[in-house]
């Protein structure tokens, strides 16, 4: 093998004190895809913003080509040929896609005259080398977050990067996109690009990595081919301990029907969903995204206005007009995407936990804070939030600390019905098993849980049944027993590839 | 395949507005000139165009700076009393020099106007004030700079020389010297905004400031720009501004700030910045003329164009608002199929 591009031995950072990095080794050789692997908080992110330029290193010795350098900031790690992909692409949406792609160093003529001509001819030729069918004077707002990537890509060819770093590039992608992707980073890898790849979906990595780099608490735990390497073998190298079982599921019995909806539908988003919702049981609800699962749960919790269908609670016909309404019934909703629907990121954890039932708490019109903090602080401790109290303000919060402060939030409001839309996307293993666990625990007390996830792994590994959407309708139903990934995706993908 | 653009030719009439603002304006102003010309035929004559234009050219010149500023995200509420207060000290010094050419009036005007643009800049850059209240703070001090250069007295017609009051009137290009000046000055912003790297990095900047950054743009140093910009044009109109009403008084200007963020929003520029034009700031410039100019001539009271005004802002804020969930209920759905 050629030698090294790259190559970064006892790299230190600290932050206040706190040790990120301690003694991390990392290289990287020009045409291999190299996976970082680490749970949050494992000094990833640092040692990527290290390389981009973002932080300098505290120790350590940096070589790029052999020849020892220092990235003191972003635009001298760019000028070296290192660029990097985010999990949300930062492009300019309102300029074109050629101008997203040379923004800040467009070509000009004499006269410093913008050359828009040689602009569009130098973006399309990136694009069709990507083999990206892209008019390159398409606004970036009107792109898709996978198109909106190969934007970026693209950028990144665009100024001859010799290291790209790929920051969980799929976790908002569809299943075509992410193969669309993975087939551009084998271009590249051909090309004698070296890829730097990060990603939290073990799978990912067996697919499409050369070698796999694993980080533990700031510290470097090994580096491996990704051949000698397996799933188990890779969890334990990042969490340090067997993990028994990932997906802690606990058979219960199932009890008597909690939701029952039939023949739901929503004017362009979904139509005819019937399916029923039983106590003790988690109903996972598999499909790309896209499919109308979000757009499901959005309207059994009364957010989104339903055009046909009903809804039964207990046996109970109903009608939910609202949110508010929803609560009074005994559900519960987790959205997706809880930067923006989840939570009030300025605000205090326990202010965050307490919302949605201040009224408990209010009598005769003032808040009684004891007790709304005594209830934040049940909630919080059967979530395990760590945290230094629960004045933190929840942006200050890692990913999976800021999911469980969701959870504790409407678990507080005591649901009987509780719908979770992916629960634990983008949060590191650990966490993941431990709201994993207390999902079984809810069930197995009685709540029904409706769970909606992309990740295969979970679905089969926690439902008890699931249910399978494509483009707004149910399309399978397994149990427990008889699902496999392969039914699974057929039921949700046929349609695409029949198209 | 989810990674091309559906080529379905299904053109609302939304993605046609959400496209190009300015056909919608063009329509809009069309329909209204057929409406007013029915109940008014003097409004159709060449001399009433020729008012309409004279009266919207500074208008179009504030509202093009004022449109760089929102682009960036940013506003310049200071604008009308940067004019009043050069108007007011260009007026002065042209009245004790009878014999001084126009040009070096207006280079004067210019210079002032660029150091009241760099004091915006300078407190919103440094500072790190936000723009709507730096500006809104400057708003009141030049305004107050101009009761005290003037001690509350004014200039009037009879001490202008007559030289400076052809500066803005004067035909000698057919068109009224004013309106050759704005066209001027649009087609400068024009190239400046769509072929010089400043321009571009206008947009960049308010398109996603974090973004721009990361690419190496001067931040900072193009927000420092826009204001500055603001202020030379600023400094241009109020020279114009005195030559055009053969006066300078304390309240020259007041209140135009609105009139000039009316004309960048209806042309459709985003409030929140990223995007704008310099064809539909002329175009909401012209509209805004029409308006006041129609009312005028069928009789409606003064107080109706404002109301009009502001229905017109709201309109054109609705529809873009509208435009904007179409175009998001549509991509989704381009997504989902």
């Amino acid at each position: 093998m050629a030698d090294h591009i790259l190559s970064m031995s006892n790299i230190s950072k600290n932050f206040a004190g706190v040790h990120a990095l301690r003694g991390v080794s990392f290289d990287l050789y020009p045409g291999e895809v190299h996976a970082l692997l680490g749970e949050n908080g494992a000094g990833k992110s640092t040692l990527i913003k290290i390389i981009t330029g973002v932080h300098q290193p505290d120790g350590g010795e940096i070589t790029l080509n052999g020849r020892q350098i220092q990235l003191a900031n972003p635009l001298e790690s760019r000028r070296l040929g290192i660029a990097a992909i985010y999990q949300e692409p930062s492009l300019f949406p309102d300029l074109d896609i050629a101008e997203n792609i040379f923004v800040g160093r467009q070509p000009t003529r004499a006269g410093g005259q913008v050359a828009w001509s040689d602009m569009y001819r130098e973006a399309s030729k990136l694009l069709d080398s990507l083999g990206v069918h892209l008019e390159p004077k398409t606004k970036a707002r009107h792109l898709s977050v996978a198109q909106q990537q190969m934007v970026e890509i693209a950028r990144a060819l665009s100024v001859q990067a010799k290291i790209l770093i790929m920051d969980e590039p799929t976790s908002s992608l569809t299943l075509a996109e992410v193969d669309d992707l993975f087939r551009i980073v084998r271009q590249l890898r051909q090309a004698g690009t070296a890829i730097v790849f990060i990603s939290h979906r073990l799978e990912e990595l067996f697919e499409l990595a050369d070698r796999v780099t694993v980080l533990r608490d700031g510290a470097y735990v090994d580096t491996k081919l990704i051949a000698d390497v397996t799933t188990e073998s890779l969890i334990q190298m990042m969490v340090g301990r067997q993990l028994a079982d990932l997906f802690p599921k606990l058979a219960v019995e199932a009890g008597e029907v909690a939701l029952q909806v039939e023949g739901l539908s929503r004017d362009g988003a979904f139509q005819d969903v019937s399916f029923e919702l039983h106590r003790g049981e988690i109903l996972g609800m598999a499909g790309l995204v896209g499919a109308g699962r979000t757009d499901v749960a959005r309207a059994i919790f009364g957010v989104d206005a339903v055009s046909g269908g009903t809804i039964k609670i207990n046996g109970q016909p109903v009608t939910i007009t609202g949110p508010q309404k929803a609560m009074q019934l005994g559900l519960a909703y987790v959205p997706e995407d809880r930067q923006h629907h989840g939570l009030i990121l300025p605000m205090r954890i326990s202010d965050n936990i307490t919302l949605p039932i201040l009224s408990e708490f209010a009598k005769q019109g003032w808040l009684n804070t004891d007790q709304e903090q005594q209830s934040a602080a049940v909630s919080a401790t059967q979530m395990e939030v760590k945290a230094a109290g629960l004045w933190q303000r929840v942006r200050e919060l890692s990913g999976g600390n800021q999911q469980k402060v969701v959870l504790a939030k409407w678990l507080a409001t005591k649901p009987r019905i509780l719908i979770l839309d992916e629960p634990t996307r983008g949060i590191d293993v650990g966490t993941k098993a431990a709201v994993h666990g207390l999902m079984s625990e809810l069930a197995a007390q009685g709540m029904a849980i409706l769970m909606i996830s992309s990740e295969l792994p979970e679905i089969l590994g926690m439902s008890d049944r699931i249910l399978v959407m494509r483009e707004g309708r149910l399309t399978g139903h397994f149990s427990r027993a008889e699902a496999t990934q392969e039914k699974i995706m057929l039921a949700a993908t046929q349609a695409v590839e029949q198209v | 395949m989810t990674t091309q653009p559906s080529t379905a030719p299904r053109q609302s009439i939304f993605l046609i507005l959400a496209r190009s603002r300015e056909i919608g304006i063009s329509i809009f102003i069309v329909l209204l000139i057929i409406l007013v010309s029915l109940r008014s035929p003097n409004f159709l004559s060449l001399e009433n165009f020729r008012d309409i234009l004279l009266n919207i050219s500074i208008l179009a010149i504030v509202a093009l700076a004022q449109t760089m500023v929102i682009i960036t995200r940013g506003i310049d509420l200071s604008v009308g009393s940067m004019i009043g207060l050069v108007a007011m000290m260009v007026s002065f010094v042209v009245v004790e020099h009878q014999t001084m050419s126009p040009w070096l009036a207006l280079l004067l005007g210019m210079a002032i106007g660029c150091m009241l643009g760099c004091f915006n800049g300078f407190i919103i850059t440094v500072g790190g004030v936000p723009p709507i209240i730096a500006t809104l703070g400057t708003l009141s001090i030049y305004r107050g700079t101009v009761f005290l250069y003037s001690q509350g007295t004014w200039v009037n017609a009879f001490e202008m020389p007559q030289s400076f009051k052809l500066l803005a009137k004067g035909t000698p290009l057919g068109l009224p010297n004013l309106v050759i000046f704005a066209l001027v000055i649009a087609a400068i912003i024009y190239y400046f905004l769509n072929y010089t790297r400043p321009g571009r990095d206008i947009y960049a900047v308010g398109s996603n400031p974090d973004a721009a950054q990361v690419a190496g743009i001067r931040v900072q140093r193009i927000i420092f720009m826009v204001y500055v910009i603001s202020g030379v044009l600023c400094g241009l109109a109020g020279v114009l501004w005195a030559s055009r009403f053969e006066a300078a008084q304390t309240n020259t200007a007041l209140g135009f700030e609105l009139q000039t963020v009316a004309a960048s929003v209806v042309g459709g520029v985003n409030i929140f910045g990223g995007s704008g034009t310099v064809s539909g700031v002329l175009l909401g410039a012209l509209l805004l003329g029409i308006i006041n100019n129609a009312l005028t001539l069928v009789r409606i009271s003064p107080f109706w164009q404002l109301a009009a005004q502001g229905a017109l802002i709201l309109l054109a804020v609705i529809v873009d608002s509208v435009i904007l969930r179409r175009l998001q209920r549509t991509l989704t759905v381009r997504k989902t199929a």
